[in-house]
């Protein structure tokens, strides 16, 4: 039973594996909850969801499983087919977990005594006790279970207007969503690279017993202190089409300064040309040349662009094509000696995904960071540091 | 034995269900929320509520995964050999025990609890993958194997700073305190102060939940600082009125250093209560 409730489950991107529904067969075996669809809901939540971001997404998949069944099985007398039951847990399981199954329980066995158990639970409903409800509160519904699933959610006579489940009380946790300080720094520690570097301090216990045993006497040997020895390269865009977004940009450059020692930030206007500045009130005064950049960082700082990547395609494409100077090669040529400088490079948009195809610009940037560009969401941003931390070449 | 909260802890129909599912089956209950709404304090109640003892390891960013298991002194080991100690030909004499090996070999059934796993580095909870899951582990010095004679219910907290890999996750269940709601807030500070007055707490309630709602706070106040903040009004005999005044001037709530933890939150109070002044003129 509820194997297509895993299915959908994992359709939606929780990865349910067997190892947890051998836990939640067990816990219903054991008698873990009172029988009412709440409890059940309590508990193959806590059984599959491991992220409170997925809690959502579960609470839908949920209603849907456990509604879809209701029309199509609601009023069938079913047998539980044991073979077809069979049949999946073969396509899933390995030679090893059968053994283990078997170990609990042969996987006949335990079926059995659920299959037992549901009979008894329909009998009860039959005789109109409690739980199953006379007055209509019941949301297991004529048949109880069934093989594939748990009938809930009557209409007639139902007391709960809202089920636990339909309430998605935990929408605003889910991963899509933007991200705060907090998260954006869990994201960033993903880019971290250990390395041991600088004064020699902290005392090397395995180097000083084997140095002790060879030469006699205590022979006390140190080493630096690890740390994150990632190098990052930030170029950042202000200024117009980017002003909804400076919250959004303030909380991930404050995680980013914090995350990483080596970090390195420049500030560029829509496309970066051959000039970069570092202090916006003195952008016109106060400019890096960019090639002085590509000189100064070498090839294993990692590069990445947060930017809307809207404007002009021109502004890209062609020499004096920028708003605010005549600058003399194009966007483009200096896209790609920024992208061929450093090959681990990320473009972040804070602009959601779903508006991307209406920008001729989004493509064209995107072309050239070779599809490299992630919506600037926990996700996205979890997935650029995936990009960076690939190994290159 | 079945979980049903205690008198001092209330606890919600799924955590209920999360907490029994774990004792029953012995296996981790990973709990995560919004700090102060009572993550640590749950593997105290549930110790309370089973008369089982608690074993706490406090995981800090420098914890490792084997101090838990047990470590081996070998700088005492080496200054006793240099000192011709009669200790040092038992190795066993420097093997410190862990919390796990403690939990492990608890005469009665223990609570362990692993707090804040996420304070220590990634791999620390690959690191105890085996061990948390068959409840054994082998220490090679004394070529013992340590073996859990009951498997200890462990209750494992995590403040979300890092993403916990997914084996691991596979052991537990897992369970979100999401903030309580008014009901169960109001349920929470009867079993705090069981003496307060229904009206008091229904003001301070009203209060609190603004707070939580003034959109822009760095840091929004949770139960923990709720009950910090009646615990002050109660002490210092708060009149009624002080809380009751609907004059929107005064938009900080009195005392509201138990609730704003942020400069820039009691800042923004400030500009708020300044812009509602200038409104009223």
């Amino acid at each position: 039973m509820f194997f297509n409730f895993m299915d959908e489950l994992r359709a939606a991107g929780i990865s349910a594996s067997l190892k947890e529904h051998l836990v939640l067969l067990e816990a219903l075996e054991k008698d873990v909850i009172r029988r009412s669809p709440e409890e059940f809901y309590y508990l193959s939540r806590a059984t599959f969801v491991k992220d409170e971001g997925l809690l959502d997404r579960f609470d839908q998949v949920f209603s849907k499983v456990f509604k879809g069944i209701e029309t199509s099985y609601g009023t069938q007398e079913e047998d539980i087919p044991l073979d077809w039951l069979k049949a999946v847990a073969e396509k899933y399981l390995s030679e090893e977990e059968m053994e283990k199954i078997k170990s609990l329980g042969s996987w006949e066995e335990i079926m059995e005594t659920l299959k037992e158990r549901l009979e008894e639970q329909k009998e009860r409903h039959e005789g109109g006790s409690k739980w199953i409800g006379t007055g209509g509160t019941s949301p297991y519904g004529n048949s109880g279970y069934n093989p594939e699933g748990v009938r809930i959610g009557g209409e007639g006579g139902q007391k709960k207007a809202l089920k636990v489940w339909d309430k998605r009380e935990f929408q605003n946790l889910d991963n899509t969503k933007m991200l705060g300080t907090r998260n954006i720094k869990v994201a960033l520690r993903r880019l971290r690279k250990f390395a041991r570097e600088g004064a020699a301090d902290e005392l090397d216990i395995d180097q000083t017993i084997s140095g002790t045993a060879k030469q006699g006497w205590l022979d006390i040997h140190m080493r630096a202190e690890r740390h994150n020895a990632v190098k990052l390269l930030l170029f950042l865009d202000v200024g117009g089409s980017m002003d909804p977004f400076i919250k959004l940009c303030e909380e991930l450059f404050s995680a980013a300064t914090t995350e990483f020692k080596n970090l390195e930030f420049f500030y560029f206007h829509n496309c970066p040309y051959e000039g970069l500045w570092k202090d916006n009130r003195r952008r016109f005064s106060e400019r890096t040349n960019t090639w002085d950049v590509l000189h100064k960082y070498g090839h294993d700082y990692k590069l990445i662009f947060v930017g809307d990547a809207s404007m002009s395609p021109y502004e890209i494409t062609h020499p004096g094509g920028s708003v605010e100077h005549f600058n003399e090669e194009a966007g483009v040529t200096w896209m790609q000696r920024l992208t061929n400088t450093y090959p681990a490079a990320a473009w972040l948009n804070p602009v959601p995904e779903k508006q991307w195809g209406y920008s001729q610009s989004v493509k064209i940037i995107r072309e050239l960071m070779n599809d490299r560009m992630y919506p600037l969401t926990i996700d996205g941003l979890g997935d650029a540091m995936k990009e960076l931390t690939r190994k290159q070449g | 034995m079945r979980f049903d909260g205690t008198k001092d802890y209330v606890v919600t129909d799924d955590l209920k269900v999360a907490v029994n599912a774990a004792v029953t089956l012995r296996r981790p209950l990973l709990v995560k929320g919004e700090p102060g709404t009572g993550k640590t304090v749950l593997a105290y109640e549930i110790a309370k509520a089973t008369g089982a003892p608690l074993i706490e390891w406090n995981v800090k960013s420098t914890t490792k995964a084997h101090q838990g298991l047990y470590e081996y002194d070998a700088v005492a080991r080496l200054r006793d050999g240099q000192l011709g100690d009669e200790r040092v030909h038992d190795i066993s004499n420097y093997i410190r025990k862990g919390k796990l090996w403690e939990a492990f070999t608890s005469p009665e059934l223990p609570v362990l609890l692993i707090d804040e796993i996420d304070k220590a580095d990634i791999e620390f909870p690959n690191d105890l993958l085996q061990e948390l899951d068959r409840m054994e582990f082998h220490v090679y010095e004394t070529k013992e194997t340590i073996k859990a004679a009951v498997r200890p219910i462990v209750i494992i907290t995590s403040n979300n700073e890092k993403e916990l890999p997914d084996a691991f996750l596979r052991r537990c269940f897992f369970h979100y305190i999401k903030f309580p709601d008014r009901e169960t807030m109001q349920e929470i500070i009867n079993v705090h102060f069981p003496d307060i007055q229904a009206v008091l707490v229904k003001k301070a309630m009203d209060i609190f939940y603004d707070v939580r709602d003034v959109p822009g706070l760095k840091k929004k106040p949770s139960t923990s600082e709720l009950l910090d903040w009646l615990k002050l009004i109660l002490n210092e005999d708060m009149p009624l009125e002080v809380l009751q005044s609907k004059d929107s001037s005064k938009a900080i709530p009195p005392l509201h250093g138990a609730l704003l933890k942020n400069e820039q939150d009691v800042m923004l109070f400030e500009r708020l209560a300044f812009m509602a002044k200038r409104e009223a003129r």
